[in-house]
């Protein structure tokens, strides 16, 4: 199951809510205001990490550009809308709005 | 198709206290439309939305009618699965004891493999 975050985190507890559900494998993708989740050094960074010990993590790379979010968290793997489309294809989808 | 082939696992997430915005009014509404259709439903409620079964709301006096007692009925259109986060419960200092309805109190982890095994999830 593919869960999309496109809340940010600063704002909304929609990040930290969904990451308690989260089984492991499953992948998260930040799109919209989502993707301030991974601008590297803020706040949910350390969250993130360990997020990443069970799930893959990936940003939307035209959010993160529009945002000006250029250093992301390490580990975090960026994808265009290809690749949106991709794991949309491969996975079912739990849209965390 | 068979009848059986068209009954979905569709699970409503509530998420938000129920009288600041439309949303939990509204996906009730969805639910209740869906139960016609006799999908395979099931509620959780997580975060602000436990709020949406808290009892002894009184809301003649912000002028609507209120519909906590909407998901007593739910019972009626077979839509039995009623389930709780535990935590966003305990971090709101209620307990089962505060809600309208008979629901099922659940770990975080819990839900998040009833999630997997839907069609559908549908937040609110």
């Amino acid at each position: 199951m593919l869960h999309t975050i496109n809340k940010s985190p600063f704002d909304n507890s929609t990040f930290e809510t969904c990451i308690r559900f989260l089984q492991p494998g499953n992948p998260v993708l930040f799109i919209e205001d989502g993707v301030y989740a991974v601008q590297a050094g803020n706040r949910f960074a350390p969250i993130l990490e360990t997020v990443m010990k069970n799930n893959p993590v990936y940003a939307l790379r035209p959010d993160l550009d529009a945002r000006g979010v250029t250093v992301i968290t390490e580990g975090v793997a960026t994808v265009d809308y290809e690749g949106f489309v991709g794991l949309v294809e491969e996975h079912q989808v739990n849209s965390w709005l | 198709m068979s009848e059986e082939q068209d009954i979905k696992k569709i699970m409503h997430v509530m998420r938000r206290a129920p009288h600041g915005s439309i949303y939990t009014y509204e996906g009730l509404e969805m639910i209740l439309i869906m139960a016609a259709y006799e999908q395979d439903l099931s509620v959780v409620f997580i975060g602000d939305g436990v709020y949406a079964l808290k009892k002894g709301q009184e809301t003649s006096g912000i002028g609507i009618k209120g519909f906590s007692r909407t998901f007593m009925a739910l019972d009626g259109y077979d839509v039995e699965k009623l389930y709780v986060d535990r935590i966003s419960l305990e971090e709101r200092g209620l307990t089962e004891d505060d809600l309208v309805v008979d629901v099922e109190v659940m770990d975080s982890l819990e839900i998040g493999r009833l999630m997997t095994e839907q069609d559908v999830v549908i937040h609110h």
